[in-house]
């Protein structure tokens, strides 16, 4: 296999998560493949991909819920592999089902979760803040889809973490019960809280994280912040209209210019005028349909 | 983060909390208390009416019934609990989520093992309580007392590993539940709960003797019934040394099969 051999930088000592060059084989496919990562404290990182593409292998690798086959990583400047109980004291993880099919009230879930950590939330404060001080007294195989999950959340941190796993916390949300996580979510940016996120909604990515990282064929292919995710910010606008009863578009880097000219041509309203760059989505989609098979040969060969 | 004065919880604070965890969920769930708990007093209630003879010595079937009826309790509230319970909690993702926080591992068993304990007490209880008071079951007595609780705690030890143990081949909670129960019942069938165990086919009271619940009837029914029935006994006497060495080596075998196959994870979940 060729790689550019450059000598990989350091572990950043600084970061809430560092990884190096992190592989993880399953037979003798690569799932994860090499993978550089830094996320700061207090930063909120999404990290979009394809199912297959290696995005909750390295999730799990540093949750510690998985050994890994080479590289570096450190998450709060431990080892995963070695994470002891104080180490997972500071981690907080959100599975995509964590049980909650229980017999237990949702403050007696809270509460015996609590009792697992040196200096937890209190657990009304965080039914509180997850929105379900009104289900407290409910169990917890009562609740609705929703409101189980918003519980998830709550278990997750209740152990006040400074770092926050969310793995597809949103799925299944109707969308103003995605307004208020997101709500949620940001009010524990605000604590402090560093959180690294996945998801398969780009709009939640793009409305939450602070940064973004693409991962494709076990490899992270880009990270940016989302509005420049891709060569967003420098893409071209592409500026429609309606004239003589046809639709018209014009890509144009410079639309504020163009639009002006067309302002000139007509007398008073630009017909069904629409300046657009291209979405998150677009570019994500573009991203990983490139990106894959020539990821996936690699991979093969 | 975390100040660094704040000291993690102890072990004793984390135990109880488990055992508190445990408790409540079993005896909140209608279908465990029903199917565990009560399955084995509606057994007594309904052999007891039933099967109403005298098996020799002035001595009733429902005493000799008594004996194979709590060795079958325990091995509910052990066995089929353990099996049961933690598939469920391996496949909906419970345990996953446990061994992400800073839970000593070791909680997670303390829980289960008060469980477990909780139910074998309630049911025993129960089962002596309904079996006095509707069918004149006569009590033990003396030392007759220290064997019974010796062979409960090494039978009620024995299952609840290997329950722990068979709850790793299952896929969940349900297909854990499709293979345990009716192995649970052949077993109760030919190891003499039912029926007088010397009255079964010898083939099948030697697949019997191979697992750990025709040795707790016995060890039982030396409790219950008088010496004089011990020459009905296959083997002519109460073998109470040999209850006690199998009982162990499945203590032995069941932890061992723990250690090689204990998941946190489901399988699905690679």
């Amino acid at each position: 296999m060729t790689r550019s051999s450059a000598p990989p930088a350091p572990l950043d000592p600084d970061a809430a998560i560092s990884v190096r060059g992190l592989v993880k084989r399953y037979g003798d496919r690569n799932a994860v493949d090499g993978l550089d990562l830094d996320i700061r404290r207090g930063e909120v990182f999404a990290l979009l991909g394809p199912n297959g593409a290696g995005k909750t292998t390295t999730v799990e690798v540093l949750e510690g819920y998985r050994s890994r086959d080479g590289g570096d990583v450190q998450v709060l400047g431990v080892d995963p592999a070695q994470g002891g109980r104080r180490w997972k004291s500071d981690i907080g993880i959100v599975l995509q089902s964590g049980g909650g099919d229980s017999q237990l009230t949702c403050l007696e879930l809270l509460t015996a979760q609590a009792a697992y950590y040196p200096d937890a939330r209190d657990p009304a404060e965080v039914l509180e803040l997850v929105g379900l001080t009104e289900k407290a007294g409910a169990r917890g195989r009562s609740l609705s889809g929703g409101q189980r999950r918003r519980l998830d959340v709550a278990l997750g941190i209740v152990g006040k973490p400074a770092l926050l796993f969310l793995d597809e916390p949103t799925t299944g949300f109707d969308p103003e019960a995605r307004r208020q996580f997101w709500s949620l979510i940001r009010s524990l940016r605000d604590l402090g809280t560093t959180m690294l996120l996945t998801t398969h909604y780009l709009d939640e990515a793009e409305e939450l994280a602070d940064r973004v990282g693409v991962i494709t064929g076990g490899r992270l292919v880009e990270v940016a912040v989302p509005a420049a995710l891709g060569g967003r910010g420098q893409a071209p606008a592409v500026v429609s209209w309606t004239e003589d009863g046809a639709r018209r578009t014009e890509a144009t880097a410079t639309p504020t210019a163009f639009v002006a000219t067309l302002a000139a041509r007509f007398p008073g309203e630009v017909p069904d005028l629409a300046v657009a760059r291209p979405t998150l989505e677009d570019v994500y989609l573009q991203m990983i349909g490139q990106s894959t098979p020539a990821e996936t040969v690699a991979v093969a060969s | 983060m975390s100040a660094p004065t704040a000291t993690l919880p102890t072990l004793a604070r984390v135990y109880r909390v488990r055992a508190g965890v445990e408790l409540k969920e079993f005896f909140r769930q209608r279908e465990s208390v029903v199917f565990t708990l009560m399955f084995p007093v509606i057994l007594l209630v309904v052999f007891g009416a039933v099967l109403d003879y005298e098996i020799g010595g002035g001595v009733s079937f429902t005493q000799y019934f008594m004996a194979g009826v709590i060795a079958a309790g325990i091995l509910g509230a052990s066995l089929q609990n353990m099996a049961i319970g933690i598939a469920t909690e391996r496949s909906d993702g419970t345990l996953k989520h446990l061994a992400g926080t800073p839970m000593p591992k070791s909680a997670y068993f303390i829980g289960k093992i008060v469980q477990v304990f909780a139910v074998t007490v309630a049911t025993v209880v129960i089962l002596l309580l309904v079996g006095v008071l509707l069918y004149g079951i006569a009590l033990p007595s003396g030392t007759d007392w220290l064997t019974f609780l010796w062979v409960a705690f090494l039978g009620s030890a024995a299952c609840t590993l290997l329950g722990i143990a068979v709850s790793s081949l299952a896929k969940n909670g349900r297909s854990a539940s499709a293979t345990v129960t009716p192995f649970a019942l052949v077993l109760q069938f030919i190891s003499g709960v039912f029926f007088r165990f010397d009255q079964i086919p010898t083939w099948m009271q030697t697949i019997a003797s191979v697992f750990p619940l025709k040795w707790m009837a016995q060890g039982l029914r030396s409790v219950f019934l008088p010496d004089v029935l011990a020459a009905q006994e296959p083997a002519g006497s109460w073998e109470l040394g040999r209850v006690a060495i199998v009982l162990l080596v499945w203590v032995a075998v069941g932890l061992g099969l723990c250690v090689l196959t204990f998941r946190w994870r489901d399988r699905a979940d690679g």
